[in-house]
C-alpha cells in the first residue's frame, strides 16, 4: 500500500481547495491509499503490444452540425446561484 | 555584450461558429449578461459535451492555410483548475495530440520605407489545438460576477516556436496571422471583443548563442501596439537587469498599455498543476484524406500569395497591394473592376486611393460603397479612351461614390455638355482636329483609335466639362466632311 507521502495528500487537497484537519488527512490518506492498491492491480496485466487509448470503444467523430438552439433564460441560468447580481453570479473576489 | 531576444508567442483564436463548442447554445459577443448559457455550459449535473463540427472544420483550415500536419487522430483532455470562469472546475482542451502541429506564418517585417516591402520570413509554429473558452470575471467592490456568455465559445491556440527575435517580428506575426484567419473565415479576430488574446514568452541571451535565457511571461497584451510596445519593453528591462549584473527570475508580468509599464504577478507556485488526463465524454476525432480534401477546397489563396501574384501578373505596385490585399473583400473587389476593365494599375489606383479616402470620410464599409466594380472599370474606360480628363474624373467618382449612377450617366447629367454651347464645343473639335492633321489623316484612312488623339484638347479647352458622348459625335461629323 502507497505510503501518505507518495499520494501527496497536501498538494492534492491544496489543489482542491480542501482544507484538512490531521485527523481528515489520516483517514483519507488510508481510502485514497486502497483505491490506488487496488487500481494498481492493473499494472499486473500485460500489455505489450497493446497501443494505449482513451476510450474502449472504437467510435470516432461523434458531434453535431453547427446549428444554434435556444438556451436558458437569465433566470434559470442563475436559478441556483446563492447570490447573484446584475444578471451575473457573485462569488468571492478573485483575482488571478 | 549584445543580447538577442527569444520570443514565442502563445495566441488565442476564437472560432467563428454560431453554436458553442460543445453545445448548441448560440455564441455571440455583445449580448445581454448569461443570455448565452445551456446546462452544458453552465455544468449542470448530468449533462454531456457535443463537439461542434463547423468548429472542427475552420481549425483543420487553419491548419491547412498554415502549411501544419493535420493529426490523423486527436482526443480531448481535461485541464483541471478551479476558478470561477470555469464552472466544470475544468477546460475541457487537448493536451499530448493537438489537431494541428508545426507549421508557419509568413511575415513581412517593417521596410526601410513606407511603401518600400520589407523582408519576408517564417516564423515556425510547434501546434494548434482547440477547446473552449471560459466565463468572464467582471471584479466589483468586495465580490466578483461571473457572465458565462464567453464559457463554451470554441477557442483554438497557436503557438510558435521561439524564434521571434524582435518587437517588430511580434507585431509582423500578429498582423500576418489575423489577416489569414479574417481571410478563411475562421475568426474575425478582434482583439476589443477578446476574439484574439496574446501572451508572449520572452528571454534573453548573448547574441549568437544557442542555449535559452530564463523566460518571462508578458500577459494582458490587449493591442497589437502594447504586444509591440509590451515586448520591447520587456527585452530592455531584461537586458538592463543583466547588464546591472543581476539575473532574470522566472515569472509572469503584467504589461499595462495604458501606462507602458509592467509590473511583476503574483502567482501561487501550485496554480499550474493542471492534471490533464483524457475526456472520458468526448470520443477521439479521426480526420482522413477525404475530409481535408473538403476543406482545403475551401481555402483561399493565401494573402501575401496573392500579392506576389498581383505584383506580377498585373503590375500593380507594392504601394498599391499592400493597401488592397489585407482586405480579402478589396482584393475580390480590385480584381473584379481589373477583369472588367483590363487596366488593373488604373482600377489599383481608383480604388486604393479614391474609393478607400470616401470611404473613410463616409465612414462606411465596402460593403456598404455604392461604387461597385463595374462603376470602377467604366470609369477607367472613360478616361482610357480620353472621354474625360483625368481631373473631371476625380469629380465623376466623387459623384458616383454620393449617388451610385453608372459613370457615363454622371457625365451625362454633371452635363458636362450643359455648360458649353454647342456652337463653342464645335469650335474646339474644328480646332482640334486643324491642329493635328496627321492624326485626321490615319482616322480617315481607317484607323479608328486616332480619334482619341482629338479628345484630350477638346476636353483642355472644356476644362473637362464637355459631354463624351458628343465630342465624339461632332468630331466624327467634322472629320466625315
Amino acid at each position: 500500500m502507497p505510503k501518505p507521502d507518495d499520494l501527496r495528500l497536501d498538494h492534492v487537497a491544496n489543489l482542491a481547495r480542501l482544507a484538512l484537519t490531521a485527523e481528515e488527512k489520516e483517514r483519507f490518506a488510508a481510502q485514497l491509499g486502497d483505491v490506488l492498491a487496488y487500481v494498481q492491480q492493473l499494472n499486473e496485466v500485460d500489455v505489450s503490444g497493446i497501443e494505449p487509448t482513451a476510450h474502449a470503444f472504437p467510435v470516432v467523430n461523434v458531434w453535431a452540425e453547427d446549428v444554434p438552439e435556444p438556451g436558458l433564460s437569465v433566470e434559470d441560468a442563475l436559478g441556483n446561484a446563492p447570490e447573484k447580481r446584475d444578471n451575473m453570479f457573485v462569488v468571492p473576489k478573485v483575482v488571478e | 555584450m549584445t543580447y538577442e531576444a527569444v520570443i514565442g508567442l502563445e495566441v488565442h483564436v476564437q472560432v467563428k461558429t454560431r453554436s458553442k463548442m460543445f453545445s448548441r447554445v448560440a455564441a455571440g459577443y455583445g449580448h445581454p449578461e448569461n443570455t448565452l448559457t445551456d446546462p452544458v455550459v453552465l455544468a449542470l449535473p448530468g449533462t454531456l459535451p457535443v463537439m461542434n463540427k463547423e468548429a472542427l472544420d475552420k481549425v483543420i483550415k487553419a491548419g491547412l492555410l498554415l502549411g501544419c500536419e493535420i493529426a490523423p487522430e486527436c482526443k480531448w483532455d481535461r485541464k483541471n483548475y478551479f476558478y470561477p470562469d470555469s464552472p466544470k472546475n475544468y477546460q475541457i482542451s487537448q493536451y499530448d495530440q493537438p489537431l494541428c502541429r508545426g507549421g508557419f506564418v509568413e511575415i513581412e517585417l517593417p521596410g526601410p520605407a513606407r511603401n518600400v516591402m520589407g523582408e519576408h520570413k517564417r516564423i515556425s509554429l510547434t501546434r494548434i489545438h482547440l477547446e473552449e473558452d471560459v466565463g468572464k470575471l467582471n471584479h466589483a467592490e468586495a465580490v466578483s460576477l461571473v457572465d458565462f456568455n464567453r464559457a463554451g465559445t470554441p477557442l483554438m491556440e497557436i503557438v510558435s516556436e521561439p524564434v521571434i527575435r524582435s518587437a517588430d517580428e511580434a507585431f509582423a506575426y500578429l498582423t500576418a496571422l489575423k489577416t489569414i484567419m479574417v481571410y478563411g473565415g475562421i475568426s474575425d479576430c478582434d482583439m476589443e471583443k477578446g476574439q484574439l488574446r496574446c501572451d508572449a514568452n520572452i528571454s534573453i541571451r548573448p547574441a549568437g548563442a544557442t542555449a535559452l535565457g530564463t523566460k518571462v511571461e508578458l500577459k494582458n497584451l490587449n493591442s497589437f501596439s502594447f504586444v509591440r510596445d509590451g515586448i520591447a519593453l520587456e527585452v530592455s528591462r531584461q537586458v538592463a537587469v543583466v547588464q546591472a549584473g543581476g539575473t532574470v527570475v522566472q515569472e509572469t508580468r503584467d504589461y499595462d498599455g495604458q501606462t507602458g509599464e509592467s509590473k511583476s504577478l503574483r502567482t501561487k507556485e501550485m496554480a499550474h498543476d493542471y492534471r490533464y488526463f483524457p475526456d472520458p465524454d468526448l470520443m477521439p476525432v479521426q480526420v482522413g484524406e477525404e475530409w481535408k480534401s473538403a476543406v482545403r477546397a475551401g481555402c483561399p489563396e493565401l494573402p501575401f500569395d496573392k500579392q506576389r501574384r498581383f505584383q506580377k501578373e498585373y503590375g500593380v505596385p507594392y504601394t498599391i497591394t499592400s493597401v488592397l490585399v489585407p482586405d480579402r473583400e478589396l482584393s475580390d473587389f480590385f480584381e473584379e473592376a481589373a477583369r472588367l476593365c483590363g487596366r488593373p494599375q488604373a482600377a489599383g489606383n481608383w480604388i486604393a486611393n479614391d474609393l478607400l479616402r470616401e470611404l473613410g470620410a463616409a465612414t462606411l464599409g465596402l460593403a456598404q460603397s455604392k461604387v461597385r466594380p463595374a462603376h470602377v472599370a467604366g470609369l477607367v474606360r472613360l478616361v482610357e479612351e480620353g472621354a474625360i480628363l483625368s481631373n473631371a474624373a476625380k469629380e465623376v467618382f466623387v459623384d458616383m461614390f454620393r449617388t451610385g449612377d453608372p459613370p457615363g450617366a454622371v457625365v451625362a447629367r454633371i452635363g458636362l455638355g450643359a455648360q458649353t454651347d454647342l456652337g463653342e464645343l464645335e469650335r474646339w473639335c474644328r480646332e482640334a482636329v486643324a491642329a493635328n492633321p496627321k492624326s485626321a489623316a490615319d482616322f480617315k484612312a481607317g484607323k479608328e483609335s486616332a480619334i482619341n488623339a482629338f479628345k484630350g484638347p477638346v476636353m483642355r479647352a472644356a476644362k473637362g466639362r464637355a459631354d463624351p458622348k458628343r465630342v465624339d459625335e461632332t468630331l466624327r461629323r467634322l472629320l466625315a466632311q
